[in-house]
């Protein structure tokens, strides 16, 4: 269509102008709304640290906590565990946790404060379920070569004691172990860990 | 003439509103192929489906509660409490596997009629965003009752986005709102599957239909039969969609209710398959279930994610394993639309690719043994293969040539006649009382050579639908 006498430049200037200021205006709509989708206040709130007490933990036994709705395990490993540990370093995938999250003073060989006691977040690091706890050797479904552990029945990730992953699986890194620190020999404080992380 | 009161009322309304239009353009003067054949009933089935959904859908809100603390015992109340809520919540759960039932057929047939091809690309391209929509209504769904697969499955699927770089774990904190699964998000997720998604759903079941109403109907022998019209410009192969085919797709209607009311009444779970044992547990945030598993119409996907042993690699093998769907119009370089027509090769490639879908179904429900996990990529290979080498193989193959006009329209007369004789055998002189309707054998026991005749014709009715 032409009109005579019509500005045609200005029509087209204003028509861009009115479009990009609408999309600024729609932009800045868009932040409450899906800031709405955040987790709200009181779900970080929700993340205050826990108390465990691991005074009743026997050696080979795995107490399970909560922490922030998710699992948090703490296991006694006895000195035949940790030896187990020690020799399943070439099947790793990341045996010395390089990729993996941990505080600095659990990024060790036993991937833990005190070298018996293992704490670690229950979910696997592929896409969240928490493995199954299976101290046995060579259980009939799991090899001969299996020295006990965690399997995620989900999707077959295996992990060591030590919350390592066994290579060639499809979960990309160790289990994640939450800040924490040891309030007194037999209490444990699970989420804060006076800035320790690494 | 007097005119009546109605009929000033209708005119009324005649006057102010396009009805009449509507119901000629889509109804009485939309011009359907007549040689549609049983492939035909699923995407009038997935239509009723979806008035199913929503009718039961409507009534379950008005007693579920969407809160972590009382949904799984707001889904028992119902099942126990409410008048019928039983027969709703089954009809409900029920529909929802019975809806993938027929989108699946009903997109197989799309493949194997060629459907998909130009002319008809947007209306495959609306059909798999309807898919799209509807796994992840399916999905969130899921989550409502908040049993233990509810929830594993929810933090299995919603960790899936944690695999994308840089984003990942910003974004799945985003979707569920919380640092787990959690009352937030099963609050977000029934707004989602009550309001967001469902509106998508139906916009896009207009936007399907209209495309499809401005193309016209593929048909089995894929010709396109606008092409030859009589001199008043009425396709000389179309009839009316209203009323052959609406009285067609009643006869599908019954057929799909005898199967859909007798898994309701009598097979509400179906072993599991519609409703997993590990969902009447409730939801442990703390244990995850032995063995997880998605409801039978993920699994295909789900075995492809599991097959691959990197986790982004595995994400995106998954989504591309329905991305490459979207593509199917311009992979296929066959000038030929109906498998009736098409070469050996193009059929031999469906087949394997038939098979690798339903293994990677079935491999999907199976816990992941090594030998299980090669079998699973196996079959994920030809899956892609089947996609991918398209391109090749389709423009290889020596097409049969296509009829001018479409061939053999179905006759439920001749259907009946030969189902009749695959039962009691071909009348012969003897049998002076042999009618076709008066027979006193319908009172005797079935007999069995007539059931293994009845079967053999039926395969061979299904095998005459692919060539």
């Amino acid at each position: 269509m032409k009109y005579d006498g019509v500005d045609d430049s200005k029509r087209q200037f204003l028509t861009s102008a009115l479009t990009v200021v609408g999309a600024i205006g729609a932009g800045y709509l868009a932040v409450p709304f899906l800031s709405q989708m955040q987790p709200s206040v009181k779900a970080l709130a929700a993340g205050a640290p826990v108390e465990v007490d691991i005074s009743k933990l026997e050696p080979g036994q795995l107490l399970r906590a909560a922490w922030r709705g998710k699992p948090v395990w703490i296991l006694n490993r006895t000195p035949a565990i940790l030896e187990n540990i020690k020799s399943v370093q070439d099947q790793l995938s990341d045996p010395e946790s390089k990729a993996s999250i941990q505080p600095a003073n659990a990024k060790n060989e036993f991937r833990s404060i005190k070298p018996e006691i293992f704490v670690a977040l229950g979910l696997c690091t592929h896409l969240g379920c928490s493995p199954t706890f299976r101290p046995e050797v060579a259980p009939h479904d799991l090899g001969e070569d299996w020295k006990g552990g965690f399997f995620c029945p989900c999707h077959g990730s295996k992990f060591d004691l030590a919350g390592r992953v066994y290579s060639g699986l499809p979960a990309p890194t160790n289990l994640e172990i939450p800040p924490h620190r040891y309030l007194s020999d037999t209490l444990l404080l699970i989420g804060e860990d006076g800035g320790n992380r690494a | 003439m007097k005119v009546s009161r109605f009929t000033l009322y209708t005119n009324w309304l005649l006057d102010r509103f396009p009805l009449k239009k509507m119901w000629h353009d889509h109804m009485v003067h939309y011009y359907a192929p007549k040689n549609f054949n049983f492939w035909y009933f699923f995407g009038s089935l997935a239509l009723m489906v979806l008035v199913n959904q929503i009718i039961t859908g409507i009534l379950l809100t008005m007693n579920y509660k969407p809160d972590a603390e009382l949904a799984f015992d707001s889904v028992e109340y119902i099942m126990r409490d409410v008048n019928w809520g039983w027969l709703v919540r089954y009809m409900h759960s029920t529909g929802a596997s019975a809806f993938f039932i027929v989108i699946y057929l009903h997109m197989f047939r799309g493949l194997i009629y060629g459907s998909y091809k130009e002319p008809r690309e947007l209306v495959w391209i609306f059909g798999m965003l309807l898919f799209l929509a509807l796994m992840a209504e399916a999905f969130m769904g899921y989550l409502l009752p908040w049993g233990q697969m509810s929830y594993w499955g929810a933090q299995v699927i919603i960790s899936l986005f944690s695999a994308i770089p840089v984003i990942g774990d910003d974004l799945s904190l985003w979707v569920r709102g919380d640092y787990v699964v959690s009352d937030a998000t099963l609050n977000r997720f029934f707004a989602f599957h009550v309001i967001a998604v469902p509106l998508v759903l139906v916009m896009l079941v207009f936007l399907h239909i209209l495309a499809l109403h401005e193309v016209g109907s593929n048909n089995p022998d894929g010709v396109e039969i606008k092409k030859i019209k009589d001199k008043d410009g009425i396709p000389l192969d179309g009839i009316p969609f209203h009323p052959y085919y609406t009285v067609k797709d009643i006869v599908g209607v019954a057929v799909f209710i005898i199967f859909f009311a007798t898994v309701i009444f009598y097979m509400p779970e179906l072993g599991g398959f519609f409703l997993e044992s590990n969902n009447f547990i409730p939801a442990d945030p703390l244990k995850t279930p032995e063995h997880i598993e998605p409801l039978w119409y993920f699994t295909p996907f789900y075995a492809i994610l599991r097959a691959v042993p990197d986790k982004f690699a595995g994400v995106i093998a998954m989504f591309g394993s329905i991305i490459v769907l979207f593509l199917l119009p311009w992979l296929d370089r066959s000038p030929v639309k109906s498998i009736r027509y098409r070469g050996p090769l193009f059929k031999k490639a469906v087949f394997l690719f038939v098979v690798s879908f339903f293994a990677l179904g079935y491999l999907g429900m199976k816990p992941p043994t090594a030998t299980l996990t090669w079998f699973a990529r196996l079959f994920s290979l030809i899956y892609f293969s089947f996609f991918l080498l398209m391109p090749i193989y389709s423009r290889w193959e020596k097409a049969k040539p296509v009829p001018r006009r479409v061939t053999q329209p179905p006759s439920l007369q001749r259907f009946m006649t030969e189902v009749k004789t695959a039962y009691y055998g071909a009348p012969s002189s003897k049998d002076k009382n042999y009618t076709l309707y008066g027979s006193t054998e319908f009172r005797t026991y079935p007999s069995k050579q007539g059931l293994i005749n009845l079967c053999v014709l039926l395969a061979k009715k299904l095998k005459a639908s692919l060539d």
